[in-house]
């Protein structure tokens, strides 16, 4: 299939030995001067651009807290090295968490401290060169900001808080990534990652309508722009389109229909993600999500849910308010935003919906614990909610479900090694790699219970898994939304308070 | 006067001084440096009082580390620890009378010498062995834990071989803390722990031992997790007033 091997999954996850330089060769494909002219960046590399890359770090940590306490407090003491799934999955030094934020560290130091500047050798500080904002591009796209690390730092270190902030500096000296620039790009200008214009979209909605139409003989509405609806759905474009996403959309919508609640997609805000986190850059994140804002007060909505998507839901949890706040204009009753998990596990709480698991007796269920859920988020009003809710929907919808191995689920899930702005064919032998311990972890319960169907909430881990199930000898479609599930067992009837 | 004692009635004047002036200096950049985003590693507490317990877990028995690695975990807290009864320990160098609960200390400090020096060993061992750990060590790792060792058996010998005169270190002290300098024995284990420690103080502010004050920073750790019930906006993320968009078009 390509011209790397594919790591072996043992019977046993272990720890690899260092190999120098074995990703040193991987980079995405840089931007041109359109995409990033889009986002706000220069063209292509500028003039001085050493002195314009270690002025912009400096701005970045002295407006962080974050990046500053970062910066300064790491001890090597070796807790993060094993645990990234890249380098778990590449074996690649740098790609061990420490290692990794070294690589910005090093010129920190070299500027911004005492040390750096007079014993540089002394505390590896570097030189702001060509050589390191190579390495910068090849090693700090070599990590989705999952935030693994972070949970085992004795500290709470965050490489992903590391790696947008050298993204960001590489974007002001005008080298970007393509595929998150062009991505971004695209959403500034039409609404969405995918660039579907309102009647591509409308014509995918009424699509839909006929196939539930001819599925259960039900009048399911996937409502678009409807002015005075009560919620307003934003979720991943990847939702309108790929499989297995779009059975999560289903999903969501015979939710609503069973609920009989009056919902509306908007095209204007007719996406979730927000690549912008990715790049680490703010003007973008707040202008995406100001999208969001304007559509609910254009359409008078009275509350915002969001679809599955990992990322979008972190932006849309924690930063969300902080953005595109103060959202006094929704309704006070309900939390701004909700989570479409959240939305559904309140009304199997209240005993709204009904089902028939026997549906989906043919499967044998996992759950998949999305990272930016799990680590930067939360569902429901307790810490861990956004582990508890999402099986509790799958389990009212399936009779047969096993968690994959408790080092391997919820805080310390892994990543399905596609998410941080790494989807993209051009990184595909990271993203294979990069999936080893998942799909290590996924191998264990399929051996054990039989598991052949991974439920997911997040449009990236979707699409990662349909790409690398089939390196690693496993069925693509083996993966699935969780509101697929629910699409499959939820019976349309209204039930009758 | 000897030369030995006004040589190091300054060097711990000077490290005193640049010890607290780096760290204050230090924590303040921290303390003023804004988090504009909410970022706690989740799941997190959703109460300040949750916050706190987090964070004492964190520093009192090293709740990440411990769920990251048995083996640093061992070696780091058992140092760090020892190293606390140690200072504590110490300061009946610093005060007069010595409050009770350092006297407390008596028994245990029998063995935290040793525990400080075996968890550095541990975790030095770890820098040579472990191939992960030996990659990420740079030049200042090694001396930081050289010194560090140093420190802590400079200090056994003078407990349990070549004993001081510890009265006569308890008045150059006092001395020192009422700018009036009194003779330090020129014991050679006593000049080389104080060039130490002196050292150590010297170098806090621009290394690594920043974590310490660093992590009751950290955002990942000190935030509550409450962003939806209640709106944070700090630094750039506070510059802007989204209802005056609201009305503009």
């Amino acid at each position: 299939m390509a011209d790397f091997q594919t790591p072996a999954l043992r019977e046993y996850p272990i720890i690899p030995l260092l190999h120098e330089g074995t990703m040193a060769h991987s980079r995405p494909f840089v931007a041109k001067p359109e995409h990033q002219a889009s986002v706000g960046f220069p063209g292509e590399l500028v003039e001085n651009w050493e002195q314009k890359a270690v002025d912009k770090l400096g701005e970045l940590v002295s407006k962080s807290r974050a990046l500053q306490v970062f910066l300064d407090s790491c001890v090597k003491c070796g807790a993060c090295t094993d645990k990234c799934h890249y380098y778990l999955g590449t074996e690649d030094p740098k790609n061990m968490p420490v290692a990794r934020q070294d690589l910005l560290r090093s010129v920190y130091r070299r500027y911004f401290t005492f040390a750096g500047k007079y014993f540089p050798k002394l505390v590896g500080a570097r030189d702001m060169t060509k050589d390191v904002l190579d390495e910068w591009y090849t090693y700090f796209h070599q990590c989705s900001q999952c935030r693994r690390c972070s949970v085992f730092c004795p500290y709470g270190i965050d490489t992903a808080e590391i790696s947008m902030a050298a993204r960001d500096v590489m974007d002001h000296v005008g080298l970007g990534q393509k595929y998150s620039n062009e991505i971004i790009g695209k959403l500034h200008k039409i609404g969405n990652n995918l660039g579907l214009p309102e009647p591509a979209l409308r014509d995918t909605l009424e699509g839909l309508e006929e196939d539930v139409k001819d599925e259960t003989g039900v009048d399911v509405k996937f409502p678009l722009d409807v002015k005075g609806a009560d919620i307003l759905l934003i979720t991943p474009s990847a939702d309108f389109f790929a499989e297995p996403h779009i059975d999560g959309l289903i999903g969501y919508a015979k939710v609503f229909h069973a609920a009989g609640a009056s919902w509306t997609i908007s095209s204007y805000a007719s996406e979730a993600a927000n690549f912008s986190m990715f790049i680490g850059s703010h003007d973008n994140l707040r202008k995406v999500a100001l999208r969001i804002r304007k559509a609910a007060l254009d359409l008078g909505v009275k509350r915002i849910i969001f679809g599955e998507c990992g990322h979008a839901w972190r932006v849309a949890y924690s930063f969300l308010n902080t953005l595109a706040g103060p959202f006094e204009f929704l309704d006070p009753k309900y939390p701004v935003p909700q989570h479409i998990c959240e939305y559904t596990y309140d009304l199997i709480q209240r005993g709204k919906l009904n089902f028939d698991k026997s549906a989906n007796d043919n499967l044998v269920v996992t759950f998949h614990d999305s990272c930016n859920v799990s680590r930067a988020s939360r569902m429901g009003d307790m810490p861990g909610g956004q582990f508890k809710i999402p099986r509790e929907v799958i389990k009212a919808c399936v009779n047969n479900f096993h968690d994959m191995a408790p080092d391997t689920i919820n805080e310390s899930t892994y990543c399905c090694g596609g998410g941080g702005g790494l989807l993209t064919d051009d990184l595909m032998e990271l993203r294979v790699k990069g999936a080893m311990p998942r799909m290590q972890a996924l191998k264990e319960v399929v051996d054990e219970h039989g598991v052949n169907h991974v439920a997911a909430i997040c449009a990236i881990c979707k699409s990662q898994y349909t790409k690398v199930l089939p390196y690693y000898k496993f069925e693509m479609d083996m993966i699935g939304s969780v509101h697929g599930l629910v699409s499959k067992a939820i019976r349309l009837n209204p039930v009758n308070d | 006067m000897s030369v030995v004692t006004v040589i190091y009635a300054i060097l711990f004047y000077a490290a005193a001084l640049i010890f607290v002036v780096g760290v204050g200096r230090k924590i303040f950049i921290f303390a003023t440096t804004p988090q504009p985003l909410k970022i706690p590693t989740t799941p997190a507490p959703t109460t300040r009082v949750g916050v706190w317990a987090r964070m004492m877990r964190e520093v009192v028995v090293f709740e990440s580390l411990f769920k990251s690695n048995k083996w640093i975990w061992l070696f780091g807290w058992l140092f760090h620890m020892c190293l606390f009864a140690e200072l504590a320990w110490h300061l009946r160098y610093f005060t007069e009378p010595t409050p009770l609960f350092v006297t407390w200390l008596h028994w245990f400090t029998n063995f935290t010498g040793f525990g400080m020096v075996a968890g550095l060993l541990g975790l030095w061992a770890r820098r040579l062995l472990v191939d992960r750990v030996r990659y990420i060590s740079g030049p200042s790792d090694h001396l930081m834990l050289a010194l560090l060792v140093g420190i802590g058996a400079s200090g056994l010998v003078m407990k349990f071989i070549m004993h001081t005169d510890i009265v006569a270190v308890k008045a150059f002290f006092l001395g020192l803390l009422r700018f009036s300098i009194q003779p330090l024995p020129a014991d050679p284990a006593l000049m080389a722990h104080l060039a130490m420690v002196a050292l150590l103080m010297i170098v806090f502010p621009v290394s690594k031992l920043l974590h310490a004050p660093g992590v009751f920073f950290s955002p990942t750790r000190n935030q509550v997790d409450n962003p939806r019930e209640k709106r944070w906006t700090r630094g750039w993320s506070a510059e802007y007033d989204n209802t005056k968009l609201d009305s503009a078009e």
